[in-house]
């Protein structure tokens, strides 16, 4: 009994975050990024030091938002059970999660971080190198939220739960991704990079050790 | 013969609480066993047991690719009821039909009654193929032609060799040996 491909489970993952509210994140990041001249006056110079680092703050709570659906809808419905009996590993579901919330989240975050850059006053190289590290970092970042996700699927507020976890292990993808931004030069890059792809190749053997933990 | 399901001296536990111990089953080709017991004696564990969702604390479960139909739906709620089937099985046509739901084929799966949900996964289960079906309360919720229905599946995968476990509070038809849990 063959299940479902890996390309079918990311088109699936695709089409629902889609028809979903895959712009609630975005809107979330433009928001929080609005809410820094307001909190720090409009100084140009301040804002365009701190501005890089402004992007990746937004960045990582609007990460947090899609958290709760992108695990616990399947897990609660028996989706998840189904995949096993159909002989998909676990961990081929976490891969597929992270691709498809990857595609989802990154380039509307990527095409949002525009306009984020001029509220925040970023002049265009530093927009370019802002842009350059959320593009390096979102994977990471993505595969983070699935490992969370499965960690915290079924669990009694879940939400709150999830934003503890996932905000201090995104710390280093933080401080490399904030100091590329803000011009701390290729190496910070190559570190985001590093970290990023670490925490890409580790989540799904997280994410599918936590889904069958989580079998009741 | 290879049998397509074996327990031998399982036991499993739930919360500290022993559900069955050193528990022996034997399920060969055609065959079909009805699991019977009071609520919480450890019907729906056993059939997850033996879905390989859940691990015997002692004991050995051998079996071949199953098929499980239980009170979870596993069919995204937003596309028509024939395009969720077929994303678990590209054939699922002839199941849709056999179950009677050919004309809800194009009605969103959240738009159906629990009684049509409930053919909907036991048309899921024909449809996979898997010749050991593992079946929770099948009959909740189906009225008599769902029931015939049922029967006829289970009559047919049974001919082709397959065999059924199948828990439930209601008699079942057709011949089945019974177990009684939590005695």
């Amino acid at each position: 009994m063959s299940g479902p491909g890996l390309k079918r489970l990311i088109a699936r993952d695709v089409r629902r975050a889609v028809s979903g509210a895959a712009w609630l994140p975005i809107a979330f990041f433009l928001l929080v990024a609005t809410l820094v001249p307001f909190a720090v006056g409009p100084d140009a110079q301040l804002l365009g030091s701190i501005g890089g680092g402004a992007l990746w703050i937004a960045a990582l709570t609007a990460a947090l938002l899609p958290i709760e659906r992108l695990v616990e809808p399947d897990r609660a419905d028996g989706v998840l059970d189904q995949l096993a009996l159909h002989g998909v590993a676990e961990e081929s579901v976490a891969v597929a999660r992270v691709v498809a919330h990857w595609l989802t989240f990154a380039p509307p975050l990527l095409l949002a971080a525009v306009p984020g850059a001029i509220i925040l006053g970023l002049t265009p190289a530093a927009l370019r190198a802002a842009l350059v590290a959320l593009a390096v970092g979102t994977p990471g970042l993505a595969a983070l939220a699935v490992a969370v996700a499965a960690l915290t699927a079924g669990l009694p507020r879940a939400g709150g739960v999830a934003a503890i976890l996932l905000l201090p292990l995104a710390v280093p993808l933080l401080i490399f991704g904030a100091a590329a931004s803000g011009g701390g030069g290729s190496s910070a890059l190559l570190l985001e990079g590093a970290v990023s792809l670490l925490i890409v190749a580790g989540a799904p053997f997280v994410a599918g050790a936590a889904i069958r933990a989580g079998r009741t | 013969m290879k049998p397509l399901l074996r327990f031998e001296a399982v036991t499993l536990r739930r919360g500290g609480r022993p559900l069955f111990e050193r528990l022996e089953l034997t399920l060969g080709p055609g065959e079909a066993l009805h699991l019977a017991g009071p609520n919480g004696s450890g019907k729906s564990s056993l059939l997850r047991l033996a879905a390989g969702l859940l691990r015997a604390e002692g004991g050995v479960v051998e079996r071949t690719s199953v098929a499980l139909a239980d009170d979870a739906l596993s069919l995204d709620r937003e596309l028509p009821l024939g395009k969720a089937l077929r994303f678990w099985a590209a054939g699922a046509d002839q199941a849709i039909e056999a179950m009677g739901l050919a004309r809800l084929a194009d009605v969103p799966v959240r738009l159906l009654s629990s009684g049509q949900a409930k053919r909907a996964t036991l048309a899921r289960v024909a449809a996979s193929g898997a010749p050991l079906w593992l079946l929770d309360e099948p009959l909740n919720g189906l009225d008599g032609d769902g029931v015939e229905r049922l029967d006829s599946l289970i009559a047919g995968h049974r001919a082709a060799g397959g065999a059924v476990l199948a828990a439930s509070h209601s008699a079942l038809n057709g011949d089945w040996a019974r177990l009684e849990l939590g005695q």
